[in-house]
């Protein structure tokens, strides 16, 4: 009673105090597809259950806090579109309500449906999952801004860190899978970037198995050896394994006494329990407290495009579409995420600037951009791609 | 067993600012964020004389009115601790909600006001009866706490909202929200009780607030010359009473910036140890004292000749500072 006093008091209150305060609703649609959980191999890694939507809720109540001084009412919506049905049936819907702040969990081929879509056009959607590098070079969308960092963004945190210790000398070894062979692209890619070797490459083809199986260590430990023979003097593998079927068996079990690095051991990430640097640890225990699960990469994700939106509509004082990319895409748009910096969009992909941690999963081994690695605009351009090497230019 | 802070002691701590104590009685503490402990310094010395084992990650650190005990707040413990300075011992603990990160004092030193991160409120502590009377709603992730020269306002900063909430301490309610740049980390009144110096960390400002209108009146912001501007990061703020100077730590640019309290021109920049958080002055405002985290030392400034003076290796990442006359 006490406190519900005190809360409506300073509501009111602030409703004549402030500079920009009036009256909005903003409400924010949540759309993700229903999946099955991914099992990982290692039984110690959690099932992630709901992944993405904890991010988007958490953000929502932040704004709600931030809101409640400035007379502005955040709602979210969650939209699940179920496992066989129709992305844009959904999307549609949501528009024909006279929603226009999207926040996607939802895969490639459903959010490329949703940016293509007529409907699409007045409307802005954050992109919290996909990380794939052509949404950023090649098919770029005005509407579309991506907070979950691009593959190549990864692979140049990692090879910086590896150049950075004197480890240039790699040895690639790749799956055979969409994903995999864009993983060794990006490799490929940073390495020359950075001036690392690929001294040795090897790919190895390996079927999904059971992660119960029983003396199945008997024969993982002669099968890695076995595949990673190949590599010749090196001083790091890397593993592009982004399914997940064999990069984790890989550390200790390598032919040579060398550490691992990519998909698999010392891993690029957005996000991790792990971290607990710049002030995250009341922002950890937040999410923990109300999703019951630590944060993964997708909630991450989905609560930087809710706190992009937050942000802008609390310094912008409107949710006009236009107005909102506009002060979105600026240079007076910074957004604090727990990574010790400002964090804002690159105008020509609006690709979200952040660092990237490196982390073995037990401990934060380290963020990068590393010391040294400098770019004219911010260190942080020295991730990813850059804008001269992009065919996007977004206005 | 906690003596509440008298009158006379009030008067004791009017009647020494009256005459300025010689520098030397001083002893400046430190709390290490890492090492959970206290470092002791002795003012004339400029050594290390006692580190004291307290609770769990102690951040800030303020003392009584009458400078006999010390409050920490020790986060990872949820609690605040209460050193006597006379015995050096650990003689109670207050209520603070969960991870107590930042407090002050009311000048009557009736009160404690203590941001609580977790829970996004302020609590209000009687010292005397050491029970929490008030707990007021504020942002995400309270962090500064400020208390006008009169005592009657208090303003806090949440990090994660980025505003400035005024607090009226007579009926616990915000009087006003003021916007400020991202992530607010201290709040400090000038001590004419005009302006409120906000710090923003990912921002890279300090904004000026008109304490009457609520209004920021300027924006103060830092250039290191081969420094990235992400590197700019300001947190500990302390200004002289007569506003000629003020003082800026600026986190992991390794320095203190010097500002002109009356028109806000930054005037130099003092090269301290890494990561510099938190700023205290000696009572007759000849030194400055910064905590420098990474580096585990403070240093200690002429505030005359705009120098660092010696470094003190102090913990393992020192926090807050305060200092007894």
């Amino acid at each position: 009673m006490f406190k519900a006093m005190i809360a409506v008091a300073c509501c009111v209150l602030a409703g004549t105090a402030a500079a920009q305060e009036q009256a909005i609703d903003i409400p924010i649609v949540f759309l993700s597809r229903t999946e099955e959980p991914k099992l990982p191999l290692s039984f110690v890694d959690p099932v992630v259950e709901d992944p993405g939507v904890w991010g988007a809720r958490l953000a929502v109540e932040d704004n709600k806090t931030t809101g409640k001084f400035l007379g502005h009412e955040y709602e979210l919506i969650e939209a699940i579109v179920p496992a066989d049905g129709d992305v844009t049936a959904t999307f549609q819907e949501q528009v024909q309500a006279g929603r226009r702040l999207f926040v996607s969990d939802l895969p490639r081929e459903d959010l490329l449906k949703v940016a293509e879509h007529a409907d699409a056009a007045d409307t802005l959607i954050f992109n919290g999952r996909v990380g794939d590098d052509d949404l950023r070079t090649d098919t770029c969308h005005p509407q579309i801004f991506h907070t979950a960092p691009s593959r190549s963004m990864r692979t140049d945190a990692l090879v910086q860190f590896l150049v950075w210790k004197r480890w240039s000398r790699l040895f690639l070894l790749s799956g055979t899978q969409d994903g995999d062979v864009a993983y060794a692209d990006a490799i490929r890619r940073s390495a020359k970037k950075f001036g690392a070797e690929i001294v040795s490459e090897d790919t190895y083809a390996y079927s999904p198995v059971a992660r119960r199986t029983d003396s199945g260590h008997i024969q993982i430990q002669q099968q890695m050896p076995l595949a990673t023979q190949e590599g010749g003097e090196y001083d790091i593998l890397i593993v592009a394994d982004e399914s997940g079927i064999f990069g984790e068996y890989l550390p200790f079990n390598t032919f040579s006494p060398r550490p691992v690095a990519g998909t698999h051991g010392l891993v690029a990430t957005s996000w991790h329990r792990v971290q607990e640097q710049w002030g995250s640890t009341q922002f950890q225990r937040r999410f923990t407290e109300i999703a019951g699960r630590w944060m993964e990469e997708r909630d991450y994700g989905a609560w930087l495009g809710i706190r992009a939106i937050g942000e802008a509509v609390t310094r912008v004082g409107s949710t006009d579409v236009g107005a909102l990319r506009s002060y979105l895409r600026g240079e007076d748009f910074a957004l604090g995420g727990f990574k010790g910096v400002g964090l804002s969009f690159r105008p020509w992909s609006q690709q979200m600037r952040q660092p990237v941690l490196l982390v073995n999963k037990r401990i934060l081994v380290s963020a990068s951009p590393q010391p040294g690695f400098l770019h004219e605009r911010t260190p942080l351009d020295s991730l990813g791609y850059d804008m001269p090497e992009t065919r996007c230019a977004l206005q | 067993m906690l003596n509440s802070p008298s009158p006379f002691g009030a008067l004791l701590l009017l009647a020494g600012s009256l005459t300025a104590a010689p520098a030397g009685a001083m002893t400046v503490y430190v709390s290490n964020e890492k090492g959970s402990s206290i470092s002791v310094i002795d003012g004339d010395s400029l050594k290390v004389t006692d580190t004291i084992e307290v609770g769990n990650r102690p951040r800030g650190i303020a003392l009584s009115s009458d400078n006999r005990y010390l409050y920490i707040c020790a986060s990872d413990d949820d609690h605040i601790e209460i050193l006597d300075t006379e015995s050096l011992k650990i003689v109670g603990t207050l209520p603070s909600g969960p991870d107590p990160e930042l407090l002050v004092i009311s000048p009557d030193g009736k009160h404690l006001y203590v941001a609580n991160e977790d829970d996004n409120l302020v609590t209000v502590v009687d010292l005397e009866t050491r029970d929490a009377i008030a707990e007021i709603p504020v942002g995400v992730e309270p962090e500064g706490m400020g208390v006008s020269p009169d005592g009657k306002t208090v303003v806090n900063t949440s990090e994660t909202t980025n505003m400035a909430h005024f607090i009226d301490v007579e009926t616990f309610e915000i009087t006003g929200n003021v916007l400020v740049d991202q992530r607010p980390r201290i709040a400090e009144f000038t001590a004419d009780g005009e302006e409120v110096w906000v710090s923003a960390e990912i921002g890279g400002t300090v904004s000026v607030i008109d304490a009457a209108t609520r209004e920021v009146r300027h924006k103060i912001e830092f250039e290191v010359a081969g420094l990235q501007p992400e590197a700019i990061q300001p947190v500990g703020v302390r200004i002289l009473k007569d506003r000629s100077k003020a003082f800026v730590a600026l986190g992991p640019a390794n320095r203190v910036a010097i500002v002109d309290g009356n028109t806000y021109e930054v005037i130099d920049y003092i090269l301290v140890g890494q990561r510099v958080w938190q700023l205290s002055l000696t009572p007759d405002e000849t030194q400055l004292y910064s905590t420098n985290g990474v580096s585990n030392d403070v240093t200690v400034i002429d505030v005359v000749n705009e120098k660092a003076v010696k470094s003190i290796p102090v913990g393992s990442f020192p926090w807050g500072v305060a200092i007894k006359p």
